[in-house]
């Protein structure tokens, strides 16, 4: 199918139908229970899952293959949300010019920062790439404020040119509202309420043109990997020695990566905009390129499904774990003693709420000590340990023979 | 000329942060082979541990002065810190207004211990992995090590101010005989840069003329031969990243004066010491001291406002400018090795 | 004339003299050996050779072109390969893929870009990984992890990847070096095997004497930079500037 194998298609088919029915399986828990608010079937949130899993798959396309880690990527993100917010300002509120124009951006600032970056490896490389993304968020704050709207951001205003405002439908709210990013005049924050039983499920327009993006994504990533290609970056990270001395120019090699990589990012930064308008220069700094290498290292590097896994994993603990209070937690132990309920309360309390950076850190750490595979890694062992036969839906580096 | 003193007064005490942190940032590469993104935080920490002095200095008893009253006429609650009824008065405030060096005292032994408990506990088992792996777990660990300091100290920024005798400025134009007023420098920048020189002094001689210093120079140039001489270079090597812990740590208790410590200054610093490190060129000791002090003075020049004026936004970007036109004109940085990092 | 000529090669490090005057050259189709003590400059040649350092004087001329300043992948592809003194494999890989890289460089030349179709589905490599892998014996370890094999089975994959381009001139540097004796054995039979039947120009690098005469028809021997005698084995075996050159230091 597409011209997979059948294990890479089974793959995609089960992401597909996972992105698909996501505002259900997201919200397992009733709306008046008392554990809906861990539901994360929210039109935000998973707008977030799909955007950041197209950061980490196009992060992993590059970190994963060639082993060339890059502290610099939240430059792409950042410079392809603002190319998005200026095509959505001047052409059209038209989402799709938008989300062309971030991922071209972004590749083309990837092609000249990687230009000058990969004439260096290992360290020096994240080096290089670091200085590069703090240089862009330093004058994205700054100098560029005609561009980037300095430390206040861009937004979307009811004055901004728009060329073609009807350009593909347009938008939809033209009555002296602000227009909203809309898709042939759909427009992206809007959505369709389905209660069923105590359950409420949001079908969100937003959501589903992410999602189709991710798919989109994961498809090409899918190909990148089994490509030979794929197997050429996987002999850069292998052994470079050897790649020039079997006649192998590496240099080419590397740089069509970033720069695809870049693009990936480009494309997320682009969505993030279209998703909600407005776009600030912290979206630059070196943090945003961190929470990335978090990402598809949590969920297992170098593997396909790995990254959107992780992704997942980190933006459900931003926003829901953290959300988790004292109070609840007392809630919660109400049934042990006083004073043993007050401890275990203490205990937990540092890990949860405004305190998931730690317990992110910490998970990190674990997973980097004891499980380098990450989350797939340990689906593996899991799998393997419960004698399952099937394992493996998530897909290693290996092509099948 | 005024201005230019000016600038590179300006610039040395942050050049001396910067190579305090990237000459222990050097030593733990140079030693371990390791690639520490926690140094920033070990900076942090030692920033801390004046915070905490200072707090436990602080402590105090509450009387009620029955000769004074507060506004609402209830009598006026006096807090005496306990250095009062021990030392006297007079003693206990000086205590209290120099906690900032006596924090040097305190932070040494804390410092070491976290260094080689980070080392024993941690480093030890990542020396055979890829330098990225290195790089992930210190960066993870450095994550942690700031959140726990933002849940005991809080998310904003905690003053600690240098001694009463160090808060004025030196006027160099007065004391050099150009104009009174055009060279102003405060005091404690003076302090931190002459204690950085020390510091950084100390160091040095100790790896040049001590025995222990000898072996890990030679550990740094060959670690096989030297283990094969019966010399049990791990244990050394334990110790000298608690001494580069230690060099982070001082760097950070002397630098709390001149920006209040918050949780993140660690995370901060360390992108720039980073920097610092691969311009100077990784491994190399002097090197590092060298771009430490380059990068800082350069930073102070570029924003001058004469300068930003004729290129604004020079100041935000000018180190990592520097960087990417030296890595990329002399790869091994200003002073660094052949072969080091280079895969 | 040789295929490859070496003229008036010079190089310092400092007060060096690393390479002094080194003057070679080696016929088609022939194995030429290169030995000396340690420190005679012999891994500096190599270096040479593949364009890596760059001489003070002389030239380093292949095939009627100079290889001076040109990059690994750019000499590569000028027909010369090279084995390394621990071989160089592509570790993370299997022996298959291993195989492919080269077959891809061979048929797409240094870069192709072809990111969408898949590796299992480019049958003319498969076909022409398979064929070496045949030749060399190891068709049975095709799915294994290359960093899995003993030494000798990463020699022999990384002889076949030099095997797969068909170069004109192979160098190798003491391919043999920690190998068991069956090891080494099992590689000088694979170097004589692949001299004969496929007429490839070898130069090796070696300090195992029993490798040097088993295999070279022509030995260059080093001293301080400078060849002393170039021979063959008979009469290289015995000859007193030789003896003096190693002092004992391999016996002969």
């Amino acid at each position: 199918m597409f011209g997979l194998d059948k294990k890479d298609a089974r793959l995609l088919l089960i992401v597909a139908v996972m992105v698909a029915l996501a505002p259900i399986i997201l919200n397992p828990f009733p709306e008046d229970s008392a554990m809906a608010q861990f539901n994360a079937g929210y039109p935000d949130l998973m707008q977030r899952f799909v955007i950041f899993g197209i950061f980490a798959i196009g992060f992993n396309i590059l970190f994963g293959l060639t082993g060339y880690l890059s502290f610099g990527h939240a430059a792409f993100l950042g410079a392809g949300s603002y190319a998005g917010m200026w095509m959505m300002k001047l052409l059209s509120i038209n989402v799709i010019p938008a989300i062309i124009l971030s991922t071209v951006v972004a590749g083309v600032i990837a092609l000249a920062i990687g230009w000058i970056s990969l004439r260096r490896s290992g360290i020096y490389f994240s080096i290089l790439t670091l200085a590069f993304a703090q240089m862009a968020f330093a004058l994205a704050a700054s100098v560029l404020t005609p561009i980037t709207g300095g430390e206040t951001g861009l937004q979307t205003n009811l004055n901004d040119p728009r060329i073609f405002p009807e350009f593909l439908g347009g938008g939809s709210s033209v009555d002296g509202n602000i227009p909203k990013p809309s898709l042939f005049g759909i427009e992206m924050s809007s959505s369709f309420k389905v209660p069923v039983g105590g359950w409420e499920w949001t079908f969100n327009w937003g959501y589903y043109l992410c999602g189709v993006m991710m798919l989109v994504a994961f498809y090409i990533a899918i190909r990148i990997f089994r490509s030979p290609f794929g197997l050429m970056l996987k002999a850069v990270k292998s052994n470079q020695h050897r790649m020039s001395y079997t006649g192998l120019n590496t240099r080419p090699y590397m740089l069509t990566c970033f720069v695809i990589s870049g693009m990936y990012a480009g494309l997320a930064g682009g969505l993030m905009a279209a998703m909600d308008p407005q776009v600030g220069a912290e979206r630059m700094q070196w943090t945003a390129s961190g929470e990335v290498v978090l990402m598809t290292i949590l969920g297992g590097i170098g593997t396909l499904i790995g990254p959107v896994l992780g992704a997942g994993l980190i933006k459900y603990f931003e926003n829901i774990f953290s959300k988790i209070n004292s109070s609840l937690l007392h809630e919660w132990f109400a049934f042990l003693p006083d004073g043993l309920e007050n401890f275990i309360v203490a205990i937990i309390y540092p890990f949860i709420g405004k305190g998931w950076h730690l317990t992110l850190g910490l998970m990190f750490m674990a997973v980097i000590i004891f499980l380098p595979g990450g989350l797939v890694e340990l689906g593996k062992r899991l799998s393997k340990r419960f004698g399952k036969k099937n394992q493996d839906a998530a897909g290693d580096t290996k092509p099948a023979e | 000329m005024d201005q230019i003193i000016l600038q590179i007064l300006n610039g040395l005490d942050k050049g001396s942060a910067y190579a305090l942190i990237a000459l222990g940032l050097t030593l733990i590469f140079g030693t371990l082979g390791v690639v520490n993104f926690a140094h920033g935080a070990l900076f942090m920490l030692g920033a801390f541990c004046t915070v905490t002095l200072s707090r436990l200095l602080g402590i105090s008893r509450t009387v009620i002065d029955e000769t004074r009253t507060d506004f609402l006429g209830n009598p006026l609650k006096v807090e005496i810190p306990y250095l009062y009824d021990w030392f006297g008065e007079a003693t206990g405030a000086a205590i209290i207004d120099w906690a900032v060096p006596l924090s040097i005292i305190f932070a040494i032994p804390i410092m070491i211990s976290i260094g080689v408990i980070m080392e024993r506990g941690l480093i030890k088992h990542f020396y055979n992995r890829p330098h990225a792996d290195q790089i992930l777990v210190t960066f993870g660990l450095a994550i942690v090590l700031q959140e726990i300091i933002k849940y005991y100290f809080g998310a904003n920024q905690i003053p600690a101010p240098a001694p009463e005798a160090f808060t004025g400025s030196f006027d160099f134009g007065a004391a050099f005989g150009a104009k009174a007023g055009a060279i102003i420098y405060p005091y404690w920048r003076i302090v931190y840069f002459c204690f950085a020189m020390i510091l950084i002094g100390a160091v040095f001689a100790f790896l040049r003329f001590t025995t222990f210093g000898m072996v890990v120079r030679a550990g740094m140039a060959d670690r096989e031969t030297v283990g094969l001489l019966g010399i049990n270079i791990d244990r050394r090597f334990t110790i000298m990243f608690g001494i580069a812990a230690a060099v982070a740590g001082l760097a950070g208790v002397m630098y709390t004066p001149i920006n209040s410590p918050n949780y993140h200054m660690g995370m901060d610093f360390l992108v720039i010491s980073f920097v610092v490190v691969v311009v100077g060129g990784m491994g190399s000791l002097p090197g590092a001291v060298l771009a430490g002090f380059v990068l800082g003075i350069l930073e102070s020049f570029a924003s001058m406002r004469e300068v930003i004026e004729f290129l604004p936004g020079i100041n935000q970007v000018v180190i990592y400018l520097a960087a990417i036109i030296i890595l990329l004109t002399r790869p091994r940085g200003l002073m660094g090795r052949k072969g080091v990092m280079e895969d | 004339m040789g295929i490859l000529e070496v003229k008036g090669v010079n190089k310092r490090f400092g007060g060096l003299q690393a390479l002094g005057d080194v003057n070679l050259s080696i016929p088609e189709n022939t194995v030429h050996a290169i030995i000396g003590p340690n420190g005679a400059g012999k891994s500096t040649l190599l270096n040479v050779l593949v364009g890596k350092l760059i001489p003070d004087t002389g030239s380093v001329m292949f095939d009627g072109q100079s290889v001076l300043g040109r990059k690994p992948h750019e000499i590569n592809q000028m027909g010369i390969s090279r084995v390394f003194q621990t071989p160089e494999i592509f570790a993370d890989l299997t022996v298959m893929e291993n195989v492919m890289i080269p077959c891809f460089a061979k048929r797409d030349g240094a870069f192709e870009l072809n990111a969408i179709g898949s590796v299992s589905s480019q049958k003319d490599i498969r076909l022409m990984a398979e064929t070496i892998l045949d030749d060399v014996n190891m068709l049975d370890k095709r799915n294994m992890h290359a960093a899995s094999m003993s030494r000798g089975d990463k020699r022999r994959l990384e002889m076949a990847m030099c095997l797969v381009q068909e170069p004109r001139l192979l160098l190798l540097d003491e391919p043999t070096a920690g190998m068991a004796r069956a090891d080494t054995n099992n590689t000088i039979d694979l170097l004589k095997e692949i001299n004969e039947k496929r007429n490839i120009t070898m130069a090796i690098i070696e300090h195992d004497m029993h490798v040097v005469f088993s295999l070279a028809e022509r030995i260059t021997v080093l001293a301080q930079g400078t060849p002393l005698v170039e021979e063959t084995p008979e009469n290289i075996k015995g000859h007193p500037k030789v003896r003096e050159a190693y002092l004992g230091e391999a016996q002969i």
